[in-house]
Order: C-alpha cells, then structure tokens, then sequence
C-alpha cells in the first residue's frame, strides 16, 4: 500500500495526477478462505480490517452484493457520538468513539471525524430530567458529557429558536463535546482499502444465494459467482439480515423499515454543531460542502424500497423550521432512505447462532453509522476466536429468551 | 407513502393509519408450559421478508378498528385488506401455514373491537 501524505499529493499533482493506484483490488473469489464476511459496509469491511489487523486472519474476503458502502454507510446522516444510558451500550459506543478519534492516522486515510459536539434537545421538564439522568450515567462511565440550560444550549447554537412560546420550546440540552460527525463513504474505502493491504480480497457484485452445512457446521456459502468453502461466516447485512437468516433457517427478532434522510441546497457556514431532538425527531448538522443534513423517523410499516414515506419526510421538515427558523427558505435538494433492522430492544445483535461458524453483526437499526470501528472491532474478535469480548458479551442473540436485554428503547437518545 | 383499503372506510391516505407488525400470531394456549426459547420466539422473532407479508394495522384516524393487510414489502405495493379475524388470502408460498391459522383467541387482540383503542394500542406495544 502507497501511503498517502503531503509529499504524494505533491508528487503526483506535478504528473498530472495519473498516477494514482488502486485504492483496493478487484480479486475473483478463492474456492477457499479461513473466514467470509457477507456485506461491504462499514461494519463488515471494520470487521475484515481488524480480523486481518489484530488476529492475522488474512485468507478472508467480504462479499458485498452491490458497491462497498451502497447500503446504509452512505445512506445515514453520520453522526458520531457515545452518550447512551446504560452501561452495555455506553461501552460499546465509547470504544467506538475511541477508534474513532484515531482512525484517520492509523488507516493513513482521511475519514474527516470532526469533534464539533452533539446536542440533545429537552423541550420540557419531564425530559430534562431524563437527559440530566444520562448526563450522570455518561460521567460515571467516564464520557464526557454536559447539560446546558436554556441560555447555555441557546448560546452554544444561536440558530435555535429561543421563543419560548413555540410548540416544543428548547428548555436544555445535553452536549457531548467529544462526539460529532465523519464522512461516511471515507470510512468505507479507509477500511477497504487498509484490509485489502493485508490481503483481504473485496469481491463486489457478488451476492449470497445460500450456505452449505454438514451437522450444523458452516463448510461454505453459494454465491452469484460460485461457491466458496469456508469454516466461519460472519454476516453483517444491517436491514436485510433476517433474509439471510432465513437461508439458515434462524429466525431473529428483527424488522426492517426505511430510515430518510435528506440534504439542503448548500448554503455558508451556520451552524457548528450536531442538534439532535428526540421529541420532534429531527436532527440537522451542515456538511462540509454546506449542505444541511436532515435525519428523519423511519416509516413505522415493514419495507424494503429504499424510500420512505412523504409524511415522514413532512413531519421532519416541520420541526427543523420550528427549531431553526431561519432555515425555513432553503429549499431541499436530495432525499433518500436506508433500510434498517429494528430490533425489540433497539440494540444490536453481536452474536453466535445455533449454527456452529454463523455469526450475525445486525439490529443496529438507526444508529449503527456511529459504532462502525467499535463493532468492526468487537465482532473481528467473535468471529476470529469464536467466543464474546466483555464488550459484546451483553449483545448476544439469547437475551431474548434470557430476558437481559439492552433497552435502548428512548434511553438511547433518540425515539425509535 | 401509499394508500391502504380499510375494510370498513375505503380507500384512504397511509398516513391515517397505523401499522402495528406481522399478524396471525398466535397467543400461546398455555404460556406457563413454554420454554424461555419458545416464549422469546412468541415475543421476540419475527418474520421480515421481502416480499408478501401478512400483518395488522389500526386506523387510528379513521374508524380506529383494527384489521389485516397483506402488502408486498418488496414495493409497498398493497395487496388485500381483510377483516381482523379472518384467515389471510393466498398469495405465492409466502402464507402463514394453517395450523397459525384459527379462529380469534379470546386474548387475541385480532378480536378486540370497541372500548379504549389506546388502550388496546399501549397492549400491543403499538403506541411507540
């Protein structure tokens, strides 16, 4: 791998720039591999980069059926942050966010993580009270958090509306300094292009039509380019996980909806920060092109069009010109949907099955952008070891039927 | 965003109603006997394919009564409104397999027709 640095872009702009490599190859699959990771997001291509990187697992490949990066890794409004109640989900998304503070350097590819802080909106007592709780449970598990009052939250982002006669006034709001934003796709091609390095072979166009067992045992995957052996499968297929479990014939207890978002025409610097308000359920932060980027609800019936409905996107728009006023003449320019995998307890499903060498990395439903090295990270290490770190421990599969769940449900910052 | 058929209204917006998850679940005969892992697959597991799927709704600005629709998930492409206590229709192989299939269960909100919807709602897990 060439590395990249201030004397390469000078280098190559002087020759015209045509000298750039491949940022990662375009291998034909091997009939064999020491592990296959079904999906080419950012949680799939984490998890081949680190089994590669920390365990030398380096006969692997991702298959991804479209283009690394095509599903939810670029379909979300990349946010990154670690503020989240209970203990399980505040670790897990903190070691997220630590992987996140070094990635840049360590993949020698700039994934544009800004720290430019998360706000989350009370609008009320009720809900202030609740966000101060969180505030207190971040600080004992040593992430920094802050509440600010009326006056504090609204100095910290003066483009908030501080009519306190609105329908949902801004009474305060929690502020994690260290969390905010990366560019998405970068994330993407930083992992692929770092595993391809060490050997990973990234087979895209290339679809899971089934698996292969002998006694419960995974000894291969049937693919659209032909079948490959291999002992251990990991899947991680966000919104369409419950297909691929039903190849395997497990069920889990997962639904799929669309999640939107949308962006604004692009418009000057305005606003510095992430504003996230669980009650309206709308939140806005400006992309480095300008663009105001909009995250809505999902559509609350079962689809997988990639879409979402006009009312979602209604309801949406509706709080953010409540809250911020002065953006009520932008005119919107793209809106799209990612279909994400809801699970009972709004937490993620990091786990073994009952088929021996099939593990499933799904249920991040809304929030998996901002876990992407974290879960990368944990789920290389079930895979390559075949037993949970103390990390993704509690985000097993049988908790359903243990009843330990993660009930991220409202505590997680956000309504699902 | 697409238009629904309630069964007692006609043809009306999506956004007047309110989907509330795969029918034809049946509440189990004897919940004590169940094992955790049986329990957990009554509660927890549920089918999500792409493609026909069978499930309830609620039109909560409407008529506020309850009933099936079979959708196809692929397109959002509606295919049949049908009555809260009646069997699904046929479509592709895709159908729950009869024994899933019976008559409303007493506990079965399926049957519920009349006193507080909402209530009915907060029972169901369907106000989130």
């Amino acid at each position: 791998m060439k590395r990249y640095s201030i004397f390469s872009l000078a280098r190559n702009a002087l020759t015209g720039h045509k000298d750039w490599h491949k940022v990662w190859r375009s291998p034909d699959p091997k009939p064999y591999y020491d592990a296959v990771i079904i999906g080419g997001g950012g949680h799939g291509l984490a998890t081949a980069y680190y089994m590669a990187r920390e365990h030398g697992l380096t006969n692997i490949a991702v298959i991804e059926k479209g283009w690394l990066g095509g599903g939810n890794t670029g379909r979300n409004t990349t946010i990154v942050r670690s503020n989240y109640l209970f203990d399980a989900s505040a670790h897990l998304y903190e070691h997220a966010l630590k992987l996140w503070e070094g990635l840049s350097a360590e993949l020698n590819y700039n994934v544009m993580f800004s720290q430019r802080g998360v706000m989350n909106l009370a609008h009320d007592q009720h809900e202030a009270r609740d966000l101060i709780r969180r505030t207190r449970a971040n600080q004992l598990n040593g992430i920094d958090a802050e509440w600010l009052d009326r006056d504090a939250a609204l100095a910290f982002c003066p483009v908030l509306n501080g009519d306190p006669g609105i329908r949902y006034p801004v009474y305060g709001s929690t502020l994690q300094r260290r969390a905010g934003t990366a560019r998405h796709d970068a994330v993407a091609w930083g992992y692929a292009r770092g595993a391809d390095a060490m050997g990973v072979d990234i087979i895209q166009n290339c679809e899971l039509t089934g698996f292969d067992f002998d006694q419960g045992r995974i000894t291969g995957i049937r693919t659209t380019r032909g079948s490959i052996r291999t002992p251990k499968v990991g899947v991680v297929a966000s919104g369409h996980s419950s297909l691929i479990a039903d190849m395997a014939g497990i069920r889990l207890p997962l639904e799929s909806h669309p999640l939107q978002a949308l962006v604004s025409e692009p418009v000057k610097p305005i606003i510095d920060t992430v504003v996230m308000s669980n009650a309206v359920h709308a939140y806005v932060s400006q992309s480095d092109k300008g663009e105001l980027v909009i995250g809505a609800g999902i559509d609350h019936h079962l689809s997988y069009t990639q879409r979402g409905g006009f009312d979602v996107v209604e309801t949406t728009v509706a709080a953010v010109v409540e809250l911020f006023p002065i953006f009520s003449r932008l005119r919107m320019m793209r809106q799209w949907g990612g279909i994400v995998d809801i699970s009972p307890d709004a937490s993620a499903i990091i786990s073994r099955t009952p088929v021996d060498g099939l593990y499933f990395n799904c249920g991040w439903g809304t929030g998996g952008f901002k876990a992407t090295p974290g879960s990368g990270h944990v789920f290389a290490d079930l895979v390559a070891n075949g037993r949970p770190n103390a990390l993704c421990a509690p985000y097993t599969l049988e908790r359903f039927s243990s009843g330990a769940l993660v009930a991220e449900h409202g505590a997680a910052a956000v309504a699902h | 965003m697409f238009q629904i058929s309630c069964p007692w209204c006609g043809e009306r917006e999506q956004s007047e109603f309110k989907a509330a998850g795969e029918g034809h679940i049946r509440r189990p005969d004897d919940p004590a006997a169940l094992t955790d892992a049986e329990w957990a697959d009554y509660v927890f597991m549920r089918k999500n394919p792409r493609g026909v799927h069978f499930e309830r709704w609620v039109h909560i600005h409407g008529c506020r009564r309850w009933f099936h629709l079979a959708r196809d998930t692929a397109s959002d492409t509606t295919l049949k409104a049908y009555g809260a206590a009646e069997a699904p229709p046929q479509f592709g192989d895709n159908n729950p397999p009869a024994a899933e299939v019976t008559a409303a269960h007493p506990g079965d909100i399926s049957a519920y027709d009349g006193g507080s919807d909402e209530d009915a709602l907060l029972r169901e897990g369907g106000l989130r």
